[in-house]
C-alpha cells in the first residue's frame, strides 16, 4: 500500500525536523532569540561529520558526540559574549544580529568548503529494510533513531537535571528564576548552547540522508521556524508534534498535489497557525 | 540644520551624477536610489510603528514580476510600473490587516514567511513566472545603453522623491502620531481613541506600495528576474540594517543609511570579492552592538555635552 510507504516516510522526515527545530525551539522560548544561525550551524555539524567520515573514517552517528560538545562551547561562547548584550532589545536589533553573525558563518563556509552540494556515501552502503511492502533505507533508519534518542535526551536533561529546571524555570518566569537565585546570563548562555550542540548534532544525522551545501541552512532554518509555531515554543513534546506534523503534511502533500508544493504548503501552514493559534497545538499562549 | 545640508548636497550629487558621464556612477546612483526608497518605506512600519516587518522582500518581488509580466505584454513601463504599485498596495493592505494583529517575534516571522510563500509561488507558477527559469523582460528599442540606464536612474530617483515627500508628511502629521502612540502603547492608544487597526494597516500599504514600485522598475532596469533574486532575504534585512545606520525612526535618516550603504558594499565588493559578505556581516554585528541608535548618535560623543546648571 502507497499508503504505508507515504506514512513512513512522513514519521522519518518529522523526527528529523524535530530533532532540528527542538534546540531552535528552545533559544526562542527560554532567551526570545530567533536565532538565524541554527540552519548555519546544522550545515556546520553536516560538514564535520562528512570530514570525520572522510578522513578519519568515523560514521555520523558517532560524530554526533563530537558535535554536541564542540557546538555547545561555540554557542555558549557567542551567547555570551555577544548575543547577551541584545537579549533585552526589540526584536529588529536581535534578529538583524544573528543575521548578521550567519552571513559571517556563511562566507566562512563558502570559503572553507565551496558552494557545491556534497554528499556523504556510506562505503559499503547500508541498503534499506522492506517491511512488506515499505522500504525504508537504513541510513535513514539510522538517523531518526537517533533524531528521536537526541530529542528524548533533551527532554530528560530538561526535565530530570538541576540545569534543565532552571532553565524551564526561566522560561516560566525570569524574575522569580532570578529572585531564587539563578544566575539569568549562564543559564541563557547554557540554553543557547544546548540549542547549538542540537543543531550541530542534528545536522551530522542530516548528512546521511540529505547532500550538503551552505545554501540548504536556509531551507533547514525554515522547518525550524514551520515547527516552532506548529508545535507551540520552548516545550521538547511540542516540537516533536510540530515535526512530525509537518513530515506528514509535506510527504502526504507531496503525494497528493506534488512535491514543488511542499514548501509552499509548509509556510502557507506557519501562517495559518500564526493567524488562528499563534500558541501552538501545545502551549499556552505564547505571543506577547 | 547641518543634517539637512549633507542631505541635501548628497542628493544634489544623486542628481547630477548622470552627467558625468560614468555610467558605473549612474548603475549606483539608481541602486542607492531604489534602496532608499526601500529603507525610507520600511521606517513607516518598522521604525514610526514598531512592528519589526521582514516582509520588504515580498513587495519587492512582488512588485518586479507584476512590471516584468505586464512589460513582456506590451504594456509601457509607466503603466507597468503603476499596475505594479497598485497590487502592492491591495496586497500589503491585505496582508497587512491579517498579520497586524501579531507582535514582536510572531509579527517577524510572519512576515518573512510571507517573502519565503510568495517566492515559491513564483517558483511554481512557471505559466505566468517562468518559474526557476526567470523571466527575461525585453528592452527598450532604439535607446543606447547609457540613455536606458540614465532613464532609469531618473525614474528611480522620482521615485524616491515621492515616496520621502510621502514618508516625511506622514512623519509630521497627524498619522505620524498615532504612530508614535501605536508604538508606545498600543492598548493605551486605542482607549483614547486611536483606531490601531486602521492606522497600521495604512501604514503597512503605503510601506508596501513604493517597495513594489521600486521593484517594478528593478525589473525592467535589469532585464532579467528570477524567484530567488527578487525574493531575496537580503532584501529584507538590508533596509532594515540601512535605517539602523541612520537612526531608526527617521525617514531622513533611512535615506542617508541607504546611501552610506549601498556606498560601504560596493566599496567591499570591489576590494574583497571573497570576504564580502562576511564583512558585510561584521558591519552589521557592530552596528547592533554599539551603535543600535545609528550613525547620528556618534555626534553625542565627540561633543562635549553641554553643562546644564
Amino acid at each position: 500500500m502507497i499508503f504505508y510507504q507515504v506514512l513512513v516516510n512522513g514519521v522519518v522526515l518529522g523526527s528529523l525536523y524535530a530533532c532540528i527545530a527542538v534546540g531552535f525551539s528552545l533559544v526562542w522560548g527560554v532567551l526570545n532569540i530567533i536565532n538565524l544561525m541554527h540552519g548555519s550551524f546544522i550545515v556546520l555539524g553536516a560538514y564535520l561529520a562528512l570530514l570525520a567520515y572522510s578522513s578519519l573514517g568515523l560514521a555520523p552517528w558517532w560524530t554526533v558526540a563530537v558535535a554536541a560538545v564542540l557546538f555547545f562551547g561555540v554557542g555558549y561562547l557567542i551567547q555570551r559574549f555577544l548575543i547577551n548584550r541584545v537579549v533585552a532589545a526589540p526584536v529588529m536589533l536581535s534578529l538583524t544580529l544573528t543575521f548578521g553573525l550567519d552571513l559571517i558563518i556563511q562566507n566562512a563556509m563558502i570559503y572553507f568548503f565551496k558552494a557545491d552540494y556534497r554528499a556523504l556515501n556510506l562505503n559499503p552502503a547500508l541498503g534499506s529494510v522492506a517491511l512488506g511492502t515499505v522500504v525504508v533505507p537504513v541510513d535513514r533508519l539510522i538517523a531518526t533513531i537517533f533524531a528521536l534518542l537526541l530529542t528524548f535526551a533533551l527532554y530528560v536533561v530538561l526535565r530530570k537535571s538541576r540545569i534543565g529546571r532552571a532553565i524551564v524555570a526561566v522560561r516560566v518566569d525570569q524574575d522569580a528564576a532570578r529572585l531564587l537565585g539563578v544566575d539569568i546570563r549562564s543559564i541563557y548562555a547554557i540554553a543557547f548552547g544546548i540549542g547549538t550542540a542540537m543543531a550541530a548534532s542534528a545536522g551530522t544525522l542530516l548528512a546521511l540522508t540529505f547532500p550538503i551545501a551552505p545554501v540548504v541552512s536556509y531551507a533547514f532554518l525554515g522547518k525550524a521556524f514551520v515547527v516552532c509555531v506548529l508545535g507551540g515554543l520552548g516545550s521538547v513534546p511540542g516540537a516533536v508534534l510540530g515535526g512530525l506534523l509537518l513530515g506528514l503534511v509535506e510527504s502526504f502533500g507531496s503525494y497528493a498535489i506534488g512535491p514543488e508544493f511542499a514548501v509552499m504548503l509548509s509556510f502557507g501552514l506557519l501562517i495559518a497557525f500564526l493567524i488562528a493559534r499563534p500558541q501552538g497545538i501545545l502551549g499556552r499562549r505564547g505571543f506577547e | 540644520m547641518s543634517k539637512f545640508l549633507a542631505i541635501g548636497a548628497l542628493l544634489v550629487l544623486l542628481v547630477f551624477a548622470p552627467l558625468s558621464g560614468d555610467a558605473y556612477l549612474v548603475r549606483l546612483g539608481t541602486l542607492a536610489c531604489m534602496y532608499a526608497v526601500m529603507a525610507a518605506s520600511w521606517n513607516l512600519i518598522g521604525g514610526l510603528t514598531g512592528y519589526p516587518s521582514f516582509g520588504t522582500a515580498a513587495f519587492f518581488g512582488v512588485g518586479a514580476y507584476t512590471s516584468g509580466i505586464l512589460c513582456k505584454m506590451g504594456v509601457a513601463l509607466p503603466l507597468a510600473v503603476l499596475g505594479a504599485g497598485l497590487l502592492g498596495v491591495v496586497l500589503a493592505a491585505i496582508i497587512g490587516f491579517i498579520l497586524l494583529r501579531l507582535k514582536g517575534h510572531y509579527f517577524a516571522i510572519a512576515t518573512l514567511a510571507i517573502v519565503e510563500l510568495f517566492r515559491e509561488v513564483a517558483n511554481s507558477a512557471t505559466d505566468l513566472t517562468g518559474g526557476g527559469m526567470g523571466l527575461n523582460i525585453p528592452r527598450h528599442e532604439g535607446l543606447g545603453v547609457y540613455q536606458e540606464a540614465a532613464i532609469f536612474f531618473f525614474a528611480m530617483w522620482a521615485l524616491l522623491a515621492i515616496t520621502a515627500a510621502v514618508c516625511l508628511f506622514v512623519e509630521r502629521s497627524k498619522i505620524g502620531f498615532a504612530l508614535a502612540c501605536i508604538r508606545q502603547a498600543e492598548g493605551s492608544a486605542e482607549m483614547i481613541g486611536v483606531d490601531s487597526t486602521f492606522y497600521k494597516t495604512l501604514v503597512f500599504a503605503l510601506s508596501g506600495v513604493f517597495v513594489a514600485m521600486a521593484g517594478g522598475l528593478y525589473a525592467s532596469w535589469v532585464h532579467y528576474i528570477e524567484p530567488g533574486d527578487v525574493f531575496d532575504i537580503l532584501l529584507t534585512i538590508k533596509p532594515v540594517v540601512m535605517a539602523l545606520i541612520g537612526g531608526v525612526g527617521s525617514t531622513v535618516g533611512a535615506i542617508v543609511g541607504a546611501i552610506v550603504y549601498v556606498t560601504f558594499e560596493e566599496a567591499i565588493w570591489r576590494n574583497y570579492l571573497d570576504f564580502s559578505s562576511g564583512i558585510i556581516g561584521l558591519t552589521i554585528v557592530g552596528l547592533v552592538l554599539f551603535l543600535p541608535r545609528g550613525l547620528g548618535s556618534l555626534r553625542l560623543r565627540w561633543r562635549p555635552r553641554a553643562s546644564t546648571p
